[in-house]
C-alpha cells in the first residue's frame, strides 16, 4: 500500500505558493485509481512526487510502511515503483528494442518485447529498430513510454494522461491492457487521465483542483456526479463523454 | 612479432583479434611491420616519402584492406602517406585505425595523410578509429588528412571514430563529389581531462545529383575542448545535410561552425547543429527505469556515441 500523509509541495523559487497542499491519500493493493481534475490542479506533480522527482516540503510518502519520502528515484523504481511520463523524453541513438529490453531488466520474469509493442497497438517488426528520437510521433513515442512501465513488474505504476496520442482503436486495447498487468501482478495502477472511458477502469476516482483533494469516492459515484454536472461548457449537442474520446476538463 | 599490448591496439583500432583476413599492412612506431596482398587488392611501399600505396582492382567486391597504425613508444613523429585506388565498381572496406600507447614523458604523434581515389560506380567505407593508452605524462598526438575524390556514381561511407585517449587532435577531410556521388559520414567524438580535438570536414558537391549527408555527435568532458568546421559547398543541382550534435559535460568548450554556401539555384543545403547537455528528463526515465544516475549517463553517451 501507497500512503500520503499530510502531503505539502512548494514551487522551489517561489516560497509560500504551494502545489500540493495536505494531500492525504491512501492507494490499496490491486486497485485502479484515476486521478482527474483541471488542468494545473496538481495531478502531474502528485505523480512526480509518488516517483521522486519532486521531493515534498511537508509530510510523508509509506510503501507498505516504510518510510520513503526522501528516498531517490532509482531507489524508488528499485522498491517497485514505476511512471509513465507525460511528455516522454527522446534519446538519440537508443533503439525502441533496447530502451523496452533496459525497462524489462530488472523483472525477475522473462518479458517478451515484442508482446508488449504489440499491447500498445504498435507492430514490433515496424517499431523495434526504430531509434526512440524525434523521427518518432508524440503519439508513438506515448505508446512506447507506456510498454517501458508495462515492461516491468511494480507494486504501484503511474500513468499520466496515457490517453494523449493514443487512437480509438489502441484505446480499447490500452484499456484490457491495463486490466492485465493489474490481474498480473497485482499492481497497484494511479491513472492521471481526463478520459471517461478510462475512469471506468477505476475502482475509485479523485478528484483534484488547486493542489487539494475535491472529490474522493467509488467510481459510480463520482462518475454519476459528472455525468450529472449541468455546468458543462460545451455546446456540441452529445450525452457528456459518453462515448467520446474528447476532453473533457472540469 | 606483435605482443600482447601490440594485439590490444589493433583490437581496439580495427576489432582485430587475429591477423586480418584479406588484405592488410601494419605499421608499428613509423616502420611497417607485416603485410598482406591479395590477387585483387595490391599494396606497394612508396619510394619517395614514407607510405604505402592500395591499389584495389576493378570490380574487386566484398575484400577488405586493414591498415593499422601502432605507437607504441615515446617520442615518435610519425609521417605517412597512403593512396588508395579504389577501382571501378569495386565494394571495399578499408580500415585505418591508429592506436598509441605511450607511457613516457615525450609525446608521441602520428599523422596519417590519406588520398583515396574511389572510381566510377564504386563503393567504398572507410572506417578510422583512434585510440590512446599509457600512464605517460607524454602526449599522444593524432593529425590525420583524408582527401578523397569520388567519381561518377560512387558510393562513400565513413565512420570517424575517437573515443576519449588522444591528447590532441586535428582533423582535415576534404570531400569532392563527381556526378550522381553520394556521401554519408558519421563522424563520433568522445573528449575528456584536458584533450583538445579540431575536426574540419569540408565537402564540394561538384557533380549533378551528387548527395552528402555528415552525421557528427561528440561528447565534451572535464576540462576538454572541441572544435568544429563544417563546409559544404553545392555546385551543382545536388543535396547536402549536415547534423551535428554534442552534450557538453563540466568545464568543457564546444565550438561548432557550420558553412553551407551554394553555387547553383538546384543546391539543396540543409544544416542542424545543437550544442547541449543532458536533458534532465532522460536521467529521469532512466533511473525511473532502476538505473542509478552514473548508469543513467552512460547509458545516455553510449547511446549517443554509437
Amino acid at each position: 500500500m501507497l500512503e500520503l500523509q499530510s502531503l505539502s509541495l512548494e514551487i522551489e523559487g517561489s516560497k509560500g505558493f504551494e502545489i500540493l497542499k495536505n494531500i492525504n491519500l491512501q492507494f490499496h493493493e490491486k486497485k485502479i485509481y484515476v486521478i482527474t481534475g483541471p488542468n494545473g490542479g496538481g495531478k502531474s506533480s502528485l505523480a512526480k512526487v509518488i516517483m521522486g522527482v519532486y521531493h515534498p516540503t511537508q509530510g510523508n510518502i509509506l510503501l507498505d510502511g516504510q518510510e520513503i519520502t526522501t528516498t531517490t528515484i532509482t531507489d524508488r523504481a528499485r522498491m517497485g515503483i514505476g511512471y509513465a511520463f507525460q511528455s516522454p523524453p527522446r534519446f538519440k541513438g537508443i533503439k525502441v528494442k533496447e530502451l523496452l529490453t533496459m525497462a524489462a531488466s530488472h523483472n525477475p520474469e522473462k518479458v517478451n518485447i515484442c508482446d508488449l509493442l504489440y499491447d500498445v497497438g504498435l507492430c514490433a517488426q515496424d517499431y523495434l529498430n526504430r531509434d526512440v528520437d524525434s523521427s518518432l510521433s508524440g503519439g508513438e513515442m506515448k505508446r512506447i513510454e507506456i510498454a517501458t512501465v508495462l515492461a516491468r513488474n511494480l507494486k504501484i505504476a503511474v500513468f499520466d494522461e496515457p490517453e494523449a496520442g493514443i487512437d480509438l482503436w489502441s484505446f480499447q486495447k490500452l484499456a484490457e491492457t491495463f486490466r492485465n498487468i493489474h490481474e498480473k501482478y497485482d499492481t497497484t495502477i494511479i491513472i492521471i487521465s481526463h478520459q471517461e472511458r478510462i475512469m471506468e477502469l477505476a475502482d475509485e476516482i479523485i478528484i483534484m483542483s488547486n493542489g487539494t483533494i475535491s472529490a474522493q469516492s467509488e467510481r459510480d459515484i463520482i462518475l454519476a456526479g459528472i455525468l450529472s454536472n449541468e455546468a458543462c461548457a460545451c455546446s456540441t449537442k452529445c450525452v457528456k463523454g459518453v462515448g467520446q474520446n474528447v476532453e473533457c476538463v472540469r | 612479432m606483435l605482443n600482447a599490448l601490440d594485439k590490444l591496439m589493433l583490437e581496439k583500432v580495427a576489432d582485430l583479434h587475429e591477423i586480418p583476413q584479406g588484405a592488410y599492412n601494419i605499421r608499428k612506431n613509423g616502420q611497417g611491420v607485416q603485410r598482406n596482398t591479395t590477387a585483387n587488392i595490391d599494396i606497394i611501399t612508396k619510394l619517395d616519402k614514407p607510405g604505402i600505396d592500395v591499389i584495389i582492382k576493378p570490380y574487386t567486391k566484398g575484400e577488405s584492406v586493414h591498415i593499422p597504425v601502432i605507437v607504441t613508444e615515446e617520442n615518435i613523429n610519425d609521417v605517412v602517406y597512403n593512396t588508395f585506388e579504389v577501382g571501378e565498381y569495386s565494394d571495399v572496406l578499408i580500415v585505418a585505425g591508429c592506436g598509441v600507447h605511450n607511457s613516457g614523458d615525450l609525446k608521441s604523434q602520428h599523422d596519417g595523410i590519406h588520398t583515396f581515389y574511389v572510381r566510377k560506380g564504386a563503393k567504398l567505407k572507410y572506417v578510422e578509429k583512434h585510440y590512446g593508452q599509457g600512464d605517460g605524462k607524454g602526449q599522444r598526438v593524432l593529425n590525420p588528412q583524408t582527401i578523397i575524390e569520388a567519381e561518377e556514381g560512387a558510393v562513400v561511407e565513413l565512420e570517424l571514430i575517437q573515443i576519449k585517449g588522444i591528447d590532441q587532435t586535428k582533423r582535415d577531410t576534404e570531400i569532392k563529389l563527381m556526378d550522381n556521388a553520394k556521401l554519408m559520414v558519421t563522424e563520433r567524438l568522445l573528449t575528456h581531462k584536458d584533450q583538445v580535438a579540431e575536426s574540419n570536414i569540408s565537402v564540394e558537391l561538384l557533380g549533378v545529383d551528387s548527395s552528402a549527408q555528415i552525421i557528427s555527435r561528440s561528447v565534451a568532458q572535464d576540462d576538454s575542448r572541441q572544435e568544429f568546421f563544417f563546409d559544404l559547398a553545392g555546385k551543382n543541382k545536388g543535396r547536402g545535410h549536415i547534423q551535428c550534435d554534442a552534450i557538453i559535460m563540466h568545464h568543457a568548450q564546444v565550438h561548432s561552425t557550420p558553412k553551407i554556401s551554394a553555387y547553383h539555384s538546384e543546391a539543396q543545403l540543409v544544416h542542424e547543429a545543437a550544442i547541449g547537455r543532458i536533458e534532465s528528463e532522460q536521467l529521469i526515465k532512466l533511473m525511473s527505469m532502476g538505473f542509478s544516475e552514473k548508469e543513467a549517463e552512460d547509458t545516455i553517451l553510449s547511446g549517443f556515441l554509437k
